[in-house]
């Protein structure tokens, strides 16, 4: 291969540089203004430290303020991601597990309502979903965030298109023939050749519900079952009254952002496949 | 080529011959509708989990949605007052109302307006930083797409906070670089706080959407750049008429993607509404819906608003499936 011009590689390299400052300099605002008190937040210049940066001890403060609340949300988020997503991610297996593996009469037709589901708006749901909760008495309920998060039609669709792929029917007809039942052939057979299918859509679905505001913020009114995103944009209400809480809400900001980039970073590869998995195969 | 997807099928390892394959044709005929009745109680079973759940949290809500949407709530009672309230059916009177609500068009008037600049803008911008990646010329390749893919880790609530307070005038250094040489900026303006919206949403999306970009242009075979290569293509060329063809699919999906997100638009404005006058209770369909549902307690309002949203959302989505020729259908 032939190195391009050095004139092309220049601005190439000048053109990225240029985006990764757009994309880098909020999060680099964040953390310097982690290390600022309320007073240097707004006396001092934010892209540069304050003559006494502090990171430990304030974000300690977030972490004890208010009866360590934070510490709260943030265990509710990762209880509401953590257990939404692994549930999503086993129910779709066996869904899409079934719908590529076993022909039967409206199989399509299931397929069909279900991929509808991933194109209707998230948050036109989430209001009747929360009238209909609340007549059954489940609003402002851990269940009431839990439960929607365990759906993850999109997560259907990955698992069809990949078990089509990746599981064998003739395995599948060996292991029946040497008398396994199909739930063992399932546990046994599926889940372990739709393992990478599988990673997609828990980091998806842990994402998506990490990052969900609507649905939260509808169901719940007790602050102690709110996630982070949702205290936090209580902080911030209260913040004209009690400034200290400016400090907190940048403080709880970067805490709350770091799991998820450490995340993101690492396990990047596996990201770039998820949506384009069905469209690389039509 | 070198480089796998991540995610293959992996090739099965050498599969036993099909059994059964000289049985007699009745045998045959009898163990099929045997194996239709096995496979329907075994695929009920595997999916009877994911469809009550989905009928819980999809079907139902929507039939909720419907039904409440065509009613209204009466009370009975001198002058309407004490007594008790029971539902009655109203027939279209709900979506007449959000439909005569100018507050409430004026809100879908924005988010058309928003989707019809964002979009484009961000699809050219995360196309050509994949293209940018993908090039030969580019280096340090893995810390570039891993700062363009890093906003996306941050939750939308989180990023409009960050982004306020980096447009708020006291606090952004932002605004203080702008004044030191002479402009004036006001990010929260009537003018220009839905551009401030539009660049946290540019912000948030870009990186992901260049990134499944760059999972097509992988599956790009490389004996096609070979033949260009050979043919005298530049290095233009070759993305102009190799590249983009190829990762047109992906375009469609990240815009339909794209489209739905815009329509629903709510975290951010919601989040901004503090520090904006600009931004009213009913700035988008969905904050309008929200505080008609919360503030102004009329639940059925709502619901209708909800129901006029997702087909909105629907008919965009598929309206532009159809403008694009029907590229980026999923096969199902």
């Amino acid at each position: 291969m032939t190195r391009p011009p050095l004139r092309h590689r220049i601005i190439t390299n000048a053109l990225l540089a240029v985006a990764a400052l757009y994309f880098l300099v909020p999060v680099y605002w964040l953390i310097v203004s982690a290390t600022k008190n309320s007073a240097d937040l707004f006396g001092t210049f934010g892209f540069w430290f304050s003559r006494h940066p502090h990171p430990l001890r304030y974000l300690t403060e977030v972490l004890t303020y208010d009866h360590g609340v934070y510490a709260r949300w943030f265990a509710n988020s990762l209880l509401y991601a953590g257990i939404g997503a692994v549930c999503a991610t086993l129910m779709s297996a066996a869904a899409g597990y079934a719908l590529a593996k076993f022909p039967f009469r409206g199989r399509e037709t299931i397929f069909n309502v279900v991929l509808a589901g991933v194109l209707i708006p998230g948050t036109a749901l989430a209001l009747p979903l929360y009238f209909l909760f609340s007549a059954m008495g489940l609003a402002n309920t851990y269940w009431a965030v839990l439960i929607p998060s365990t759906v993850s039609p999109f997560g259907v669709y990955l698992c069809r298109i990949y078990a089509a792929a990746a599981v064998p029917d003739s395995l599948l007809e060996a292991a029946r023939i040497d008398g396994a039942g199909e739930a063992r052939i399932f546990g046994g057979l599926g889940l372990r050749l739709m393992t990478p299918a599988l990673v997609t859509v828990f980091l998806f679905q842990f994402v998506h519900i990490w990052n969900n505001y609507f649905l939260p913020l509808v169901m719940l009114s007790d602050s102690d079952l709110y996630p982070v995103q949702l205290g936090l944009t209580s902080w911030t209400g209260y913040a004209d009254r009690q400034p200290v809480l400016y400090q907190y809400t940048v403080g709880g900001a970067l805490l709350s952002v770091l799991p998820l980039m450490v995340l993101m970073t690492v396990l990047q590869r596996y990201w770039r496949t998820g949506l384009t998995e069905g469209s690389v195969k039509s | 080529m070198s480089r796998d997807t991540p995610v293959r099928p992996p090739t099965p390892a050498a599969a036993p011959p099909e059994p059964g394959a000289r049985r007699a044709a009745a045998g045959r005929r009898r163990r099929a509708s045997r194996t239709e009745a096995r496979n329907a109680r075994a695929a009920a079973g595997f999916l009877l989990p994911f469809l009550a759940l989905f009928g819980l949290c999809f079907l139902a809500p929507i039939g909720y949605a419907l039904r409440t949407s065509l009613q209204r709530t009466e009370r009975t009672g001198p002058l309407g007052l004490g007594g008790q309230e029971h539902e009655v059916f109203a027939g279209l009177a709900n979506y007449a109302q959000a439909l005569a609500d100018d507050r409430f068009l004026a809100g879908f008037g924005r988010v058309l307006l928003f989707g019809a600049v964002q979009i484009p803008l961000m699809t050219l911008l995360a196309t050509g930083l994949a293209l940018l990646l993908e090039s030969a010329a580019a280096r340090g390749i893995t810390f570039f797409r891993s700062a363009f893919f890093l906003p996306y880790g941050v939750p939308g609530v989180i990023a409009s906070i960050l982004w306020g307070f980096l447009y708020v005038p006291g606090i952004s250094p932002l605004v203080k670089i702008a004044q030191s040489v002479g402009w004036n900026v006001d990010f929260l303006s009537r003018g220009s706080v839905l551009w401030s919206l539009a660049n946290i949403v540019t912000w948030q999306f870009t990186g992901y959407t260049m990134l499944v970009l760059i999972a097509q242009l992988k599956a790009v075979p490389g004996e096609l750049y070979e033949a260009a290569r050979i043919d005298g293509a530049n290095a233009w060329q070759v993305a102009r008429h190799i590249k983009l063809p190829m990762i047109r699919p992906a375009l469609v999906l990240t815009c339909v993607f794209s489209i739905i997100g815009t329509l629903q638009l709510f975290a951010e404005p919601m989040v901004l509404r503090p520090l904006s006058s600009a931004i009213d209770s009913g700035y988008t369909p969905n904050l309008h819906a929200y505080s008609e549902a919360f503030v102004g307690n009329n639940q059925q309002l709502a619901a209708a608003e909800a129901v006029l949203l997702a087909l909105v959302a629907c008919a965009a989505s598929f309206g532009f499936l159809r403008l694009v020729g029907g590229h980026g259908k999923e096969r199902g």
